[in-house]
């Protein structure tokens, strides 16, 4: 009777059984994040401890053990001419090289992306090529130029050097950003009127803007950063990177950490400002990127 | 601007920039080969002999710190991509909205300078310092025990200087990939390891080449970490190459040794090319 009422149990679709993960299921689900978790503790490791030992108060040269807190280190900071010196060379560098590296950078990206030209594989290997070499061949064969034309080496020649290997980096970030843009938004100007300069002032270069400072950022810090190349390049000049390895020879003193930390924070505070002025900028737009 | 002049634009574009590559990678390049063929000293000048047997005579000198480079060069890819793999695999598939944050985070750690860094491993690294010492003290490690100025301290130097190197195009290349393909293979009764050997990994090739050459080229012309963190017995050819340009002074010697670098990378580069095709590398 009941078999009437209701249909066979047999006749019905199975249910579907809800599976629960397991217990080994989650657990395993967790060993990805954990991993990644500990990795990026990795990274941060030696910055943890750079900066620890910054506030260290050592009893001689060798700042290898905790010996107490002190805020000496960075005090004694202030006037000392040595430090100076080379953290102004490596600002000077840094800026000159980024301003030439980025102009020179941002017309190649443009040429590539935007216009149809022979020699375009050629053009593309010469700037492959740079970012595929290791530093000390490009500033051994660059001594090799200086040493062989008998040019005095300078801090002339450490920009030179430095616009050289930043130029690739330039033109593949500034390419980037070209490729995904909207050619309609330029031609909508031209056919309202604007010509080719006032196309660019004000539609081209204020869209890919973005890109050309991205490119900058980039440059800067593999200039200022720079240790191989520039040796080979420096002849007597001193640049920052220079100057602490120079110190660091038989045991690394404490003002090297202080300015690693101060370097650090700097860039903490230049990134949360880049954050901040970006979600402003997609707060401003409702929407983004169509 | 008259019509028939436009195929002059893209060039009036380039010729700067290109020049300026020209002048100070490619012309530098050719006078470092130059350069090798010489013979003379800093004193009495150089002459240009077609002197090639300075190649063989540096294979034969430094043919122990160069394999060692090599050798070094492949640890640390291998070491790195099995450390970078799985945080790059993390972040692009299960970092949601986190996912660039994660990447700020793997980045960060990089805006302190590459010699500060390096110089931080050798403090914590340090036979005395106050991890070691202190594992000493409580007897857990003998006294004799060290981690600077041994090969293991070379490569875990390298390999944290160059893990991001891995991790961000890893990222790239992994982030590109549809998770429906994933679950279209799990739906079709493939098992979790399965959907990864057949669909994710395969897909994921062009960002484990990227990362690995990106990793190798640097590490095996690297001489920071091998200096600050190594001993004699570590030596690595960026070190000889250095040493002999810029404190022996012996020219033709040294600019042979970084030709035949140059020349050893490059043919694996162009092999790399082969591998994954030549636009993967200049797009």
């Amino acid at each position: 009777m009941t078999a009437t009422a209701f249909p066979a149990a047999t006749d019905r679709p199975e249910p579907v059984p809800i599976r629960r993960p397991t217990v080994g299921a989650r657990i395993s689900r967790l060993v990805l994040p954990v991993f990644t978790g500990v990795a990026v503790l990795y990274l941060f490791l030696p910055i943890a401890v750079m900066i620890a030992f910054s506030f260290n108060d050592p009893a001689g040269r060798q700042n290898i053990t905790w010996q107490g807190f002190t805020l000496r280190n960075y005090v004694d900071l202030w006037g000392r001419p040595d430090i100076t010196g080379p953290m102004v060379n490596s600002l000077i560098v840094a800026v000159v090289a980024t301003l030439i590296s980025t102009t020179l950078g941002t017309l190649i990206g443009m040429a590539l992306t935007r216009y149809e030209f022979k020699g375009r594989t050629g053009l593309n290997l010469l700037i492959f090529i740079p970012m595929a070499t290791p530093e000390i061949i490009m500033g051994a064969s660059l001594l090799s130029l200086f040493v062989s034309a008998g040019v005095q080496r300078d801090l002339t020649t450490i920009v030179i050097a430095h616009v050289m290997f930043n130029i690739s980096y330039v033109v593949v970030t500034v390419r980037a950003r070209i490729a995904g843009f909207n050619r309609a938004l330029e031609e909508a100007a031209m056919d309202l009127g604007a010509n080719e300069w006032t196309t660019f002032r004000k539609v081209t270069f204020p869209l890919i803007f973005p890109g050309i400072l991205a490119a900058a950022l980039l440059a800067f810090a593999l200039s200022i950063d720079d240790y191989v190349i520039t040796l080979f390049v420096a002849g007597r000049s001193i640049t920052f990177p220079l100057w602490v390895f120079g110190v660091s020879r038989l045991g690394v003193p404490p003002e090297v950490n202080v300015l690693g930390t101060l370097i650090f924070v700097v860039a903490l505070v230049f990134i949360a400002v880049q954050i901040w002025s970006q979600r402003r900028a997609i707060v401003a737009r409702p929407e983004p990127g169509t | 601007m008259p019509r028939h002049w436009r195929w002059l634009v893209p060039y009036l574009f380039l010729i700067p920039g290109g020049l300026w590559l020209l002048a100070f990678f490619v012309v530098p390049m050719l006078v470092m080969a130059s350069v090798s063929l010489q013979t003379g000293s800093l004193g009495t000048g150089y002459a240009l002999t077609w002197n090639f047997g300075v190649y063989p005579e540096m294979i034969g000198a430094w043919a122990p710190q160069f394999e060692r480079s090599l050798w070094y060069s492949i640890v640390v890819t291998a070491l790195t991509l099995a450390v970078g793999y799985p945080m790059a695999y993390t972040i692009a598939f299960r970092g949601g909205r986190y996912k660039s944050i994660l990447l700020l985070l793997v980045i960060l750690p990089f805006f302190t300078a590459y010699i500060i860094r390096t110089l931080s491993w050798k403090l914590i690294l340090a036979d005395n310092g106050f991890v070691l010492g202190n594992l000493k003290d409580i007897g857990f490690l003998d006294d004799g025990f060290r981690i600077i100025a041994t090969p293991i301290a070379v490569i875990s130097g390298l390999t944290y200087n160059f893990l991001p190197f891995m991790v961000l195009p890893l990222y790239v290349a992994l982030e590109k990939i549809d998770p429906k393909l994933v679950e279209a293979a799990t739906d079709l009764y493939a098992s979790r390891l399965q959907a990864f050997l057949r669909v994710t990994l395969p897909l994921s090739m062009p960002g484990v080449f990227a990362g690995s050459l990106l990793t190798f080229i640097p590490a095996v012309g690297d001489f920071i970490n091998s200096e600050i963190l190594g001993s004699r017995d570590t030596t690595m050819i960026g070190q000889i190459i250095q040493r002999l340009f810029l404190n022996n002074n012996a020219y033709p010697e040294a600019a042979a040794l970084g030709f035949m670098l140059m020349a050893a990378v490059l043919a694996l580069v162009f092999i790399y090319a082969r591998f994954v095709g030549a636009d993967e590398l200049t797009r």
